[in-house]
């Protein structure tokens, strides 16, 4: 946590409201995100209990698992959500743009620009948790190696024809969540956590109901007893005021009131099938729809708080203007978007449990990236992220006060302008330090040549001012100006190129082979997802 | 009726040394849910039936067909004869004993063996405590591995690197108390990796994989010997303190609980029954570390919020200090950009 943060929890503590950590959006927020808050049975591995989905605030698709230890039952769960989920994710694979992308033309090993297609925008899933997020991963893992019967007639347990693609597609928003700044996926703790300081550990920021009684409490109670209200209330019953925000029940919920529940429901289902005549499996049936209304009430209870709370956290960030640049990180979403359909349009199989070396260095190595532009994009969309950066010596905000005019001493002389400025930032300069600028969206290097008389550094300009000899209009700082220049640089360098997968040398495990088919899991006797 | 420390206990202990609250409450073995319960910030801990129905079933599986199945897992697929020897006796002293005989005999047969729940005795502060490892495999060489089952799944062979960490400390604890035993036993040795079993992706079938301990032993070691001192803690506490949950009132045990000073940190509420507690007792003292432990290393000297804010706002504070001009840049900073952006809209 950098000082400018910590300061900012303090002033949490002291004025009981969270204070803004940004003043822009740094993620982009769909028109029309998808909110899934899942909920999961303790103890099982991706066995879900229930989940409240959809794109309306008003209408949420609650989808419950009365006995999350029937297989049938969990499937039936797994195409509901498919049901939701795919045809909101189709509804963004039609609608394209055209594009360029730089390829290698396999024969003649040139660089050519190929026309592409570019999915116009990409669809949004907004969890409540970093919790929520894994599961998503999870649940992805768990469905996306599901064999149906129309792929296998022979699997045993054959799943829902559109489990498996369902399984695919998670995986692609829980591998895409992994890359810095992107929003395919994203959780409303880590949003709100973006963008506000609470006067609480980041450790216990990880409570969406805590986090939001710092940030939006109601009549203006202070944060800190809101919070606590939010971690530890209970009422009559024993029950949390704020329920858990998933995936993962309160044992209490648990204990009290779901396991009773569901032993209703499974009684209720033996005596329907011991039901003799038709006049006991009436009330047989009968039972079980009660016992199945009783749990879906209960885990309604469970999600509806955090459903909320959810549309809360999207409301308050919608509030904020979104930062210049977070458009071209959305645009980098979108091609993967587009990049994963175009997988699952030409057949290829799912992503396999394990990547092999050359897909694991480029995905590090992206995702390094993604890490470097998005530190230096936040801090050039935002003042109050660059203070920090100001503060750490990484920028400093100057004003320029005398420009000489210079050139470079070969035939053609380019212009190189020496900037004398004035800051009170303390930045890490040294000899031969570039320090960068932003010049109409695109950097502007200039380079550091000594500290002057009276301690005011001297900077040379090094680039941007155009071919001819008097630099372009504007390209070249004035006078009185108030600039930020930056020691980072404003673009990511791409790293070294790595090989094909097929050239992957034996050191790394060898080239993929290709005809290894992941297998589905294993099948046993037990439950299993 | 003082509550005996666990390896849960004694592993997380591990996790804030520098509590003195924790070691003497731990020493005394008193109850500190009950205790924090009667001091109006119950612990939120519980477990859900759930997965301890589900916890006993994988863990039966494991152990089923006489200790095969555990053999298998750590390798072995044709054990021949595996003896899983019956370790029940009256009270924990005898159960101790008989395990360490069951041990003892073990390691001279030259076979394998499978020990269910034995029970363990490590010196803590003192006095003894009782611990009780899943289960402990004896190699016909006479080596000793602890077995730990788990019921978090390792999916594509890697599980939650949380959990692994908290079942390696647990480990841990366990590898120490057989260390003792093995000291007075010929040809034993106790291996340093245990054997955590946890189920394979989704289903319930176990997988296991050997997780080394060496660093979490000689950390609980370590702590353990510095746990000896809660006696010199004691001894500086006033004369007739009681933490008797039963017979004490709520103010008696509050103030008997304020004589030993608390460390607390954010880490603390995911360990400590009593975390709730210190973390209103650290937010009244206004202190610092309330907002993580990280917070205190940029601000020198300043260790309440209000005076970090008064420092940085220049009321207060030595300009010449490093840390109060940081503050005061940073302050500055921040105001600067808030109020560009305000005139803006």
């Amino acid at each position: 946590m950098s000082l400018i943060s910590t300061l900012a929890r303090m002033e949490a503590v002291e004025s009981g409201r969270a204070q803004p950590l940004a003043t822009v959006r740094h993620r982009r927020l769909s028109a029309r995100p998808l909110v899934l808050v899942p909920l999961t049975t303790a103890g099982e591995a991706g066995a879900p209990l229930g989940a409240l989905v959809g794109t309306d605030p008003e209408e949420p698709r609650l989808l419950v698992v009365p006995q999350p230890r029937d297989r049938d039952l969990r499937f039936a769960f797994l195409a509901d959500l498919a049901e939701e989920i795919l045809p909101y994710v189709d509804s963004f694979t039609d609608v394209v743009e055209a594009a360029e992308r730089n390829e290698v033309d396999p024969e003649t090993g040139k660089k050519v620009k190929v026309e592409v297609e570019l999915c116009a925008d990409a669809p949004q899933l907004i969890v409540p948790s970093r919790a929520g997020i894994e599961y998503v991963r999870l649940l992805g893992r768990s469905t996306r190696f599901r064999r149906t019967a129309e792929q296998d007639p022979e699997t045993p347990f054959p799943a829902p024809p559109r489990v498996p693609l369902l399984g695919r597609w998670l995986t692609h928003f829980g591998e895409r969540a992994r890359v810095p700044g992107s929003s395919l996926l994203l959780s409303a703790t880590d949003l709100l956590n973006r963008h506000w300081a609470t006067g609480q550990s980041s450790l216990e920021d990880q409570h969406l109901g805590a986090l939001l009684a710092w940030i939006a409490p109601c009549d203006g109670e202070p944060g800190a007893e809101a919070a606590l209200r939010a971690e530890v209330g209970r009422d009559a019953q024993g029950q949390l005021l704020c329920p858990p925000a998933g995936p993962a029940t309160d044992p209490a919920f648990d204990n009290k009131l779901l396991a009773p529940a569901i032993e209703r429901y499974d009684r209720a289902r033996q005596s329907l099938g011991a039901a003799e005549d038709g006049e006991s499996a009436d009330t047989g049936l009968a039972e079980l729809h009660g016992a199945e209304r009783e749990l879906r009430r209960l885990i309604a209870s469970q999600l509806k708080p955090t459903w909320h709370s959810v549309w809360r956290a999207i409301e308050l960030l919608r509030e904020l203007p979104e930062g210049a640049r977070v458009e071209d990180r959305w645009t980098r979403d979108r091609w993967s978007f587009t990049g994963h359909r175009d997988r699952i349009a030409a057949g290829e199989p799912p992503q396999p449990r394990r990547d092999d070396a050359v897909t694991a260095a480029s995905k590090l190595a992206a995702r390094e990236q993604a890490q470097g532009q998005l530190e230096a994009q936040e801090a050039l969309d935002d003042p109050l992220v660059m203070a920090g950066r100001r503060l750490a010596g990484e920028a400093f905000s100057a004003e320029v006060v005398e420009v000489t005019m210079a050139w470079t001493e070969s035939k053609r002389p380019a212009p190189r302008p020496l900037v004398t400025v004035r800051t009170d930032d303390r930045p890490h300069l040294a000899e031969k330090v570039k320090v960068y600028r932003s010049l109409d969206g695109k950097p502007q290097a200039a380079e550091f040549v000594r500290y002057e008389e009276d301690g005011s550094p001297l900077l040379r300009i090094l680039d941007r001012m155009g071919r001819s000899r008097e630099p372009a209009e504007g390209s070249v700082p004035e006078k009185g100006e108030r600039i930020v220049w930056t020691l980072f640089e404003h673009d990511q360098r791409v790293g070294p190129k790595l090989p094909d997968p097929e050239e992957t040398p034996w050191t790394h495990g060898g080239p993929p082979r290709a005809d290894a088919v992941e297998p589905p899991d294993a099948v046993t006797p037990e439950d299993l997802l | 009726m003082p509550r005996p420390l666990d390896a849960r206990a004694l592993a997380a202990l591990a996790a804030n040394p520098g509590c003195k609250r924790r070691a003497v409450l731990d020493g005394a073995g008193v109850d500190k849910s009950a205790l924090a319960a009667k001091l109006g910030s119950p612990a939120p801990f519980g477990q859900s039936q759930f997965a301890i129905v589900r916890g006993n079933s994988f863990e039966a599986k494991v152990k089923a067909d006489g200790g095969r199945e555990l053999l298998r897992l750590i390798g072995v697929e044709e054990p021949g004869e595996v003896s899983v020897p019956d370790l029940a006796a009256a009270g924990p002293e005898g159960r101790v004993a008989r395990t360490a005989l069951a041990l003892r005999e073990a390691t001279g047969a030259g076979a394998w063996t499978l020990l269910d729940h034995p029970l363990l005795a490590l010196e803590v502060a003192g006095s003894p405590v009782h611990l009780e490892p899943d289960a402990v495999v004896v190699h016909p060489d006479g080596g000793w591995t602890v077995v730990e089952i788990k019921s978090f799944p390792m999916i594509d062979g890697s599980a939650d690197a949380a959990k692994v960490g908290a079942a390696a400390r647990q480990a841990a604890v366990y590898v120490l108390a057989l260390e003792r035993v093995a000291a007075r036993t010929e040809g034993a040795r106790v291996a340093q990796s245990v054997l955590l079993v946890c189920p394979k992706d989704f289903s319930n079938v176990p997988t296991a994989s050997m997780v080394d301990v060496r660093k979490q032993r000689s950390v609980t070691r370590r702590q353990l010997a510095r746990l000896t001192r809660i006696d010199e803690i004691a001894r500086a506490l006033p004369e007739g303190i009681s933490f008797d949950v039963v017979e004490r009132t709520a103010e008696e045990l509050a103030a008997a609980v304020e004589c030993v000073p608390h460390q607390y940190a954010p880490e603390c509420l995911a360990a400590c029954e009593l975390a709730f507690h210190c973390r209103a007792r650290a937010r009244e003292a206004d202190a610092v570390e309330a907002l993580g432990r990280s917070v205190r290393g940029e601000l020198g000297g300043l260790t309440t919020v209000g005076a970090v804010l008064a420092a940085a706002r220049g009321e207060e504070g030595d300009p010449e200090d490093p840390a109060v001009a940081a503050l005061r840049r940073a302050r500055a900073l921040r105001e600067e950009a808030l109020a560009g952006v305000a005139a803006c809209r």
